[in-house]
């Protein structure tokens, strides 16, 4: 029982000056249960790889495998109710005319279950909103608020691996603390698979177990968090990624 | 005192049942947001104006054969052509001896009549091809938006003329004429709308729940699209209000009896050097609604606009 297998995977996208290939003949492996994380900087196609697997970007090769089934051009629903994916910015992932009783029982709706209301509820209170919180628009919402909304959304179909897209970059840095406890919590509680993307070494140092360098489209190197807590990278990049993080971390961090 | 307290703390807690933060069920949160709309129309004069215009004819459209002082259809010639203020006749009568006043409150049903249709008919067959162009792409956009060209490249008023010319003179033809040529304006709004809606994450959230194109559109694209397109009608009507007044001006929109108003001007043209009156009242009438839709227009904008309310 695998989580995440993707081989050989270039993707790209059309302009009409030329082809930008994205994303480089990217190995990579997501055991069950396991929290890898993405990391490098911007433009380095991390969100991409994210993107194709969830089926946003048609245009990729290679292969890729999701809990035992292997990924075409369309995605099936057993897919949707098993990958979820959470985005980077909260302002721009709720429908700004839908509330937050909305998203939560049209999602539960398409994913075919009938409990809706007691669903709504134990989601509320899984990602720490309370009940008054259910009839809300998004624009009576903070961002943190938001963001749970969007976590509640994609746990909605009880999925096994959750896609996070740099979910903490938009968010000022106490509420980051609060989303990355409830998702360390949240992967506790409901046995889930992470694959996260951040360009933050210290974000990653909280949640994943590996870490994945990526520059220019390419995963340079894989190693596990350990490793990068030892200060022990073995590609310049790597290195380079993690001293230029170093000059302003905590010491508690880099020291273990 | 105590007996004026209740009635206030009554209205206050409305007030605050209405405008709270956290409402507490699906119909609460809806009438809530809407309360908050009104409020923010409310603080608009010129558009409260507009309104009251409007709910004005449409009072007078409703109760016309109570209002009516006089049959609009019985001809008294030897009272042609009465000068205002004339005894029975308050805005006097035109060349048939027909009472204008009476005249023109049954014109307003027929305006509305028109103004409804119109509004009813092309804002959605506008903002269904928008959407499903826009969010489609490919050929099917390139299809859909070249049809909304050819549409787009005629004169107006001539291309209504064509349609009524084909299917021959009347109100309801008036009415399926003006609705071809209105259309693609909305097409074009709702397409603009829809290409800056559909890349955004939200869109891309619920194809990941596996959502089809039809539920996208129509629940997830049109109640976007629909605030831009109700501000783009009202600042229409006008638009549509005198094409239909032209039609009826031009003698294919309604037929002579039935007091449209754009027919009772042309009917008003041939004494306008004599007995201005018989032209120029029903014109101020058209007049008066253009500017109230027009108000009324403006007045949602500022409501409506998703860009501004901050969502």
């Amino acid at each position: 029982m695998s989580g995440i297998i993707i081989d050989k995977l270039n993707v790209w996208f059309d302009t009409p000056e030329a082809r930008v290939n994205a994303v480089k003949n990217v190995n990579l492996r997501v055991e069950k249960g396991q929290s890898v994380g993405l990391v490098g900087e911007s433009g380095s196609g991390k969100s991409t790889i994210l993107r194709a697997l969830t089926g946003l970007i048609p245009t990729w090769s290679g292969s890729m495998e999701v809990a035992d089934e292997k990924l075409g051009r369309k995605r099936s629903h057993r897919f949707y109710k098993k990958v979820q994916m959470v985005f980077q910015d909260p302002y721009a992932s709720l429908h700004p005319r839908h509330s937050v009783d909305q998203v939560l029982s049209e999602t539960l709706r398409l994913h075919g279950f009938s409990d809706i209301d007691q669903r709504i509820s134990k989601l509320l209170s899984d990602v720490g909103l309370g009940p008054a919180f259910r009839f809300r628009y998004p624009h009576q919402l903070s961002g943190g608020q938001r963001q749970r909304v969007a976590i509640a959304r994609a746990l909605a179909p009880e999925p096994e691996i959750l896609l996070l897209d740099e979910p903490t970059s938009a968010l000022d840095v106490s509420v980051q603390a609060e989303i990355l406890n409830l998702l360390v919590d949240l992967r506790l509680e409901h046995g889930l698979t992470y694959l996260m993307v951040s360009h933050d070494l210290a974000v990653i140092g909280h949640m994943c177990e590996y870490i994945a360098v990526m520059q220019l489209g390419e995963i340079v190197e894989i190693m596990p968090v350990k490793e990068m807590r030892e200060l022990r990278p073995t590609h310049p990049y790597s290195r380079h990624l993690l001293e230029s993080s170093l000059g302003y971390k905590s010491e508690d961090n880099s020291v273990q | 005192m105590s007996i004026f307290s209740t009635p206030h703390e009554n209205h206050s807690s409305w007030r605050r049942w209405l405008l709270t933060d956290t409402p507490t069920s699906r119909n609460h949160a809806r009438v809530a947001s809407f309360y908050q709309g009104w409020l923010s129309f409310k603080s608009n004069p010129m558009a409260m104006f507009g309104l009251l215009i409007l709910v004005f004819l449409a009072f007078v459209a409703i109760f016309a054969p109570i209002l009516a002082p006089h049959d609009p259809f019985t001809q008294d010639l030897s009272n042609r052509l009465a000068p205002l203020a004339s005894e029975g006749h308050f805005l006097g009568t035109d060349s048939l001896g027909r009472d204008i006043l009476s005249r023109l409150i049954y014109g307003a049903r027929i305006t509305l009549y028109i103004v409804l249709l119109v509004a009813l008919i092309a804002p959605v067959a506008g903002l269904f091809v928008g959407t499903v162009a826009g969010y489609t792409g490919g050929w099917v956009d390139a299809i859909l938006m070249r049809i909304t060209d050819i549409f787009l490249a005629f004169p107006r008023l001539v291309l209504a003329l064509a349609f009524v010319a084909a299917l021959g003179a009347g109100i309801e033809n008036a009415v399926i004429a003006i609705s071809l040529t209105a259309w693609p304006p909305y097409a074009r709004i709702a397409r603009a709308e829809t290409l800056t809606i559909r890349n955004s994450d939200y869109i891309s959230a619920v194809k990941l729940q596996g959502a089809g194109p039809l539920r996208i559109i129509m629940r997830h694209i049109w109640p976007l699209c629909i605030s831009s397109l109700i501000v783009r009608v009202t600042l229409d009507m006008a638009g549509i209000i005198l094409a239909a007044a032209g039609l009826g001006f031009l003698g294919l929109g309604a037929q002579p009896p039935s007091p449209e108003w754009g027919a009772m001007i042309s009917e008003g043209r041939k004494f306008i050097l004599d007995h201005w009156w018989v032209a120029t009242i029903p014109g101020l009438a058209i007049f008066m609604v253009s500017l109230a839709f027009n108000l009324l227009g403006d007045g949602l904008r500022d409501v409506l606009d998703p860009k501004d309310s901050g969502s």
